[in-house]
């Protein structure tokens, strides 16, 4: 019985959301606070019923209820518990379930945390995010129902989760991405709100500014997860491959990047108004953009999810009706935002306007790259790819721009740059950098790359204009301490992101143009050398696991004759399904990876094998520096002034 | 000029520098870096470029795996039931690589029709998958390039 | 009302991009899909045991004659879990279906089809996937129309719902009749 009332529970969100974007903008439009008011409570309605759904289908997966339809074909009776509960979401119908669930969620964070909102601009950002629920909510009900049972035919068992899910890095990776995706929906909500009240003083970007931070923070940890996932799962040591799927989450985190600095523009300086609006709207259209590309099956093949155009054809309805509308409604009352403030052309203002610019650009090359084979199908010239190195060279070119700009951007100050010396300054930090960029990677490694100079001496540059900062700020105080202190949370935030930023650059920077990858015919008792490391084939054995059977490699390394590691790479064969998975053998430390793959036995003793051997220096910074500057996000927000009670007031002043 | 006038002059300079070299960066990327799909039966019929890397698709030929001994290269024949190609790879086969299997080859022709494959892409077995699986997996097929 | 004609272009530009994916939605349009060549030929011959016994050769003269769906299946395949049901209730309705266990085991295809009932008028063994291979199957699992001249008419990729039948496949198959 318990799926039909999950079912019930869905239908009943379904009509409270459909109640909460109807009713408080009503209460707008007629100007009736009474009607404005319901929001918070029909927010809370929509989380309760869809947050009951959930755990309903939780419970249909935990307890082996396969007369659902879902829980058949994603579970089994054998999974551990906790993989049970995590392919509720491994499949389409429970992702949308868990994706309007998290948008709930953020809108009762909304309504609980905004409580100083005015009751108009509450009830309209309440709303627009009633709209989005509701619209996503008739897509899981109309053509996604988790809750589909397959009766009268029960099956005895579900069909297997894939070996290569049952891991800890995929439970975590889609509802962190999600969560970035759908909060981007509350900046959105608090633009269109604005759009539609008309008021477009600094308080909307003050309330939103938390919010944007949050989700992005999310969004940069999912995207994050996945990298690392596909590298140490994988097993072939690959970090990231720009495809469809990537893409379409590293697109609303460059807009959401652009849009974070913009806002910080708009709440200090009153200035780029138009464009916050804009940029919102945008970082929230590329998370839906996501969800369809992904989803439709108009990129990936006929095989991924939605098989029936009908589901895209939906999506795209969706977003069609959310982004159109919210563009014509800026279309129309774009014109309303007064600005107001100048700034000259060495200011920070002036550096966040290029980076914005430079983001944009990023983000839109990304989005043709992706789209120009779908672009080549729709006008029927030949089939093609567009391959990785394309967006390399694109992303790679734009970053040394965003870098150079930079490190002197955050030491500008808002409207007019007038300290004396700073051209000094400038100048010294641009000599260390690339000197320090030119002699340190040839002392270390003996070799020179132009690539590694360029990509170190902005590595170096951005540090120096950190370490440079903190002198600025410490310069004035008692003690260094009381400096630190004194310089407050926002500027902490920025500063670690930007020291993620840098973190993960150096990452890639030397990863990728230091990283060895060879691939070796191999027997038992062979040694191969490569560069500091002598890797010694021990043995080969064949080893039974719980659901496989794997080949294990024994494999010794060595560094100037001292063995620092011992790896045990698999290949693993899973008999229920037929999977063959590469488990790698990773000896991994904060300085270099030690990563060994076995590819395929070449002889019928299983005793010779085709190898894949890769040292590779830096790879754990680029996950690091994303964590860092997730955290430097959520530091900037525990600023005293986004809890202030004064707001409301000052929007009744501003009036 | 008044401030007002001078900031708008800025932005609107800023904006179209970003897109002119936007443009010309794309543009200068994507002629290097575009892989059109050619059939075996377009292969031998002449009408891929030699010297260009291209893509092409079809199935493993059964019985035309051939290992050359004490190396990593496999030589093998990829069919779309209309033409046959061969290829040449040095390097690790993905793990669905079969013969019977969907099949795609990145690579270089040479004169005789002979395709060098830098990478070769498997399909898999697998239907009616979530994104992120569908993804993962194609992932792990193309890592192995 | 004043409207900037600035502020109109990312409304262009979206309606430009909805446009090509509303397009290729509609046209079908599949960036991966490596072309079949099979479309409106001849089912490929083949000689195979049947699924339920080992020494009874099944060959392609043996089952042309009239029209029928040839469903590539297996117990691997998940998806073929969701699409059996289907294929029940199309087997009940007069549907002569013939089905293919696609690089499987002959224990375990058997006893999935006592479990979840025999929609197959035949069941094909195909264990290293020759017929499949000739046929050009990708994955599991996939229908092939094949009208009664032995002639392939259509191939569906990907599990048949009750959906996708009565608005687009039913109607391929009335035309085979």
């Amino acid at each position: 019985m318990f799926p039909e009332f999950g079912q019930f529970s869905l239908i009943l969100a379904w009509v409270f959301s459909l109640l909460l974007a109807v009713m408080p903008l009503a209460g707008v439009v007629l100007k009736k606070q009474a009607l404005q008011q319901t929001a918070t409570a029909l927010s809370w309605a929509v989380f309760f019923f869809l947050a009951v759904a959930f755990a309903i289908l939780l419970h249909a997966f935990y307890h082996d209820d396969f007369s659902v339809a879902v829980v058949a074909a994603n579970s089994n009776s054998a999974l551990p518990w906790y993989y049970k509960l995590s392919a509720s979401w491994g499949n389409h119908e429970g992702s949308m379930l868990l994706w309007v669930l998290l948008l709930s969620t953020w809108t009762v964070a909304v309504a609980l945390f905004a409580r100083t909102l005015t009751v108009e601009l509450k009830g309209s950002v309440l709303g627009v995010l009633g709209i989005i629920a509701f619209c996503f909510l008739s897509f899981v009900l109309f053509t996604s129902n988790p809750f589909e049972r397959i009766l009268p035919m029960v099956p005895a068992d579900g069909s297997d989760l894939n070996p290569l899910l049952q891991d800890i890095g995929l439970i975590l990776h889609p509802p962190t991405l999600y969560m970035g995706y759908v909060g981007f929906s509350v900046a959105f909500a608090f633009a269109v709100g604005a759009l539609i009240t008309g008021r477009f003083d600094a308080s909307w970007v003050r309330w939103s500014r938390p919010w944007t931070n949050t989700a992005w923070a999310f969004l940069t940890i999912g995207i994050a997860l996945g990298s690392w996932w596909a590298y140490y799962e994988l097993g072939w040591g690959g970090w990231w491959f720009w495809d469809p799927v990537e893409n379409a989450s590293f697109m609303p985190w460059l807009i959401g990047t652009a849009l974070i600095h913009s806002q910080a523009v708009t709440e200090k300086r009153n200035l780029f108004k138009s464009w916050s609006v804009l940029l919102a709207i945008f970082a929230f259209s590329f998370s839906l953009l996501g969800t369809f590309l992904v989803r439709s099956g108009v990129l990936t093949s006929v095989h991924a999810f939605a098989a029936d155009p009908e589901r895209g054809m939906f999506i795209l309805l969706i977003l069609g009706f959310t982004i159109g509308g919210s563009l014509l409604l800026y279309a129309f009352n774009a014109a309303k935002i007064k600005t107001s403030g100048s700034f000259e052309l060495v200011s920070r203002e002036s550096f966040l306007l290029m980076n914005n610019i430079l983001l944009v650009v990023i983000a839109f090359a990304v989005l043709f790259g992706t789209l120009l084979p779908l672009l080549a199908d729709a006008f029927s010239w030949r089939k093609l790819s567009v391959g990785a190195p394309f967006f390399n060279s694109v992303f790679n070119f734009l970053m040394v721009f965003l870098l150079s700009l930079l490190g002197i951007g955050q030491l500008l100050r808002w409207k007019k740059h007038n300290k004396k010396g700073w051209r000094i300054t400038l100048l010294i930090m641009l000599v260390s950098a690339v000197v320090i960029a030119l002699i340190l990677p040839w002392t270390l490694s003996g070799k020179l790359y132009w690539q590694v100079w360029l990509g170190m001496a902005l590595v170096f540059w951005v540090v120096a204009s950190l370490v440079n900062m903190v002198i600025e700020r410490t310069r004035n105080s008692r003690s260094f301490i009381a400096g630190i202190r004194k310089a407050g949370v926002g500027f902490w935030g920025m500063w670690l992101a930007h020291l993620g930023l840098v973190v993960s650059t150096t990452g890639v920077v030397l990863v990728s143009n230091f990283d060895i990858e060879k691939d070796y015919r191999v027997e038992e008792g062979d040694s191969v050398q490569l560069n500091n490391y002598r890797f010694d084939v021990d043995r080969f054995q064949i080893i039974q696991g719980p659901n496989y059977v794997a080949d294990r490699g024994v494999v010794s390394i060595y560094r100037d004759d001292k063995k620092v590691a011992e790896v045990n790479p698999e290949k693993r064969y899973y008999s229920v399904q037929g999977n063959v998975m590469t488990e790698a053998g990773i000896d991994g430390s904060l300085l270099r990876d030690l990563y060994v793959s076995m590819a395929e036995p070449l002889d019928d003793s299983r005793k010779v094998w085709s190898v894949r051997l890769q040292v590779k220096p830096f790879v754990s910074w680029l996950w690091w520096g994303a964590a860092l500057m997730a955290l430097g996000s959520i530091v900037s927000i525990t600023d005293r002034r986004y809890r202030l009670k004064t707001s409301s007031a000052s929007v009744e002043k501003t009036l | 000029m008044n401030p007002k006038r001078k900031q708008r002059l800025i932005l609107i300079l800023l904006g179209v520098c970003g897109l002119t070299v936007a443009v010309f960066l794309v543009i200068f990327a994507l002629r290097q870096n575009l892989n059109y799909f050619f059939t075996p039966l377009e292969i031998s019929n002449g009408a891929a470029p030699s010297e260009q890397v291209i893509r092409a698709g079809g199935m493993v030929l059964p019985g035309s795996i051939a290992r050359e001994d004490g190396s990593l290269v496999v030589n093998f024949k990829v069919t779309d039931y209309a033409a046959i190609i061969d290829v040449k790879y040095d390097g690790i086969l993905p793990d669905l690589f079969e013969e019977g299997q969907g099949v795609v080859v990145i690579g270089k022709l040479d004169d005789n029709g002979l395709l060098t494959a830098d990478s070769v892409l498997a399909k898999h077995d697998e239907t009616y998958m979530p994104p992120e699986v569908t993804h993962a997996l194609e992932q792990a097929e193309k890592a192995a390039k | 009302m004043k409207i900037r004609p600035l502020v109109i272009l990312p409304l262009v530009f979206v309606f430009a991009l909805f446009a090509l994916f509303g397009y290729a939605l509609l046209s079908g349009v599949d960036p991966k899909e490596v072309p079949s060549a099979l479309t409106g030929k001849a089912l490929p011959g083949f000689q195979l045991a049947s699924l339920q016994d080992e020494n009874t050769v099944i060959t392609r003269e043996e089952i042309i004659g009239e029209p029928m769906l040839m469903n590539i299946w297996a117990t691997w395949c998940s998806s073929c879990k969701y699409e059996h049901p289907v294929l029940n209730a199309l087997s009940a309705d007069g549907v002569k279906i013939i089905g293919i266990n696609y690089k499987d085991e002959r224990d375990l295809a058997l006893k999935w089809l006592q479990d979840y009932a025999d929609p197959y008028a035949l069941d094909i063994y195909d264990p290293n996937g020759d017929l499949g291979f000739d046929l050009g199957v990708t994955g599991a699992p996939e229908t092939f129309f094949i009208d009664s001249k032995g002639q392939v008419q259509y191939r569906y990729q990907g599990p048949i719902t009750h959906e996708i039948w009565q608005q687009s496949l039913k109607a391929i198959y009335d035309e085979m009749v």
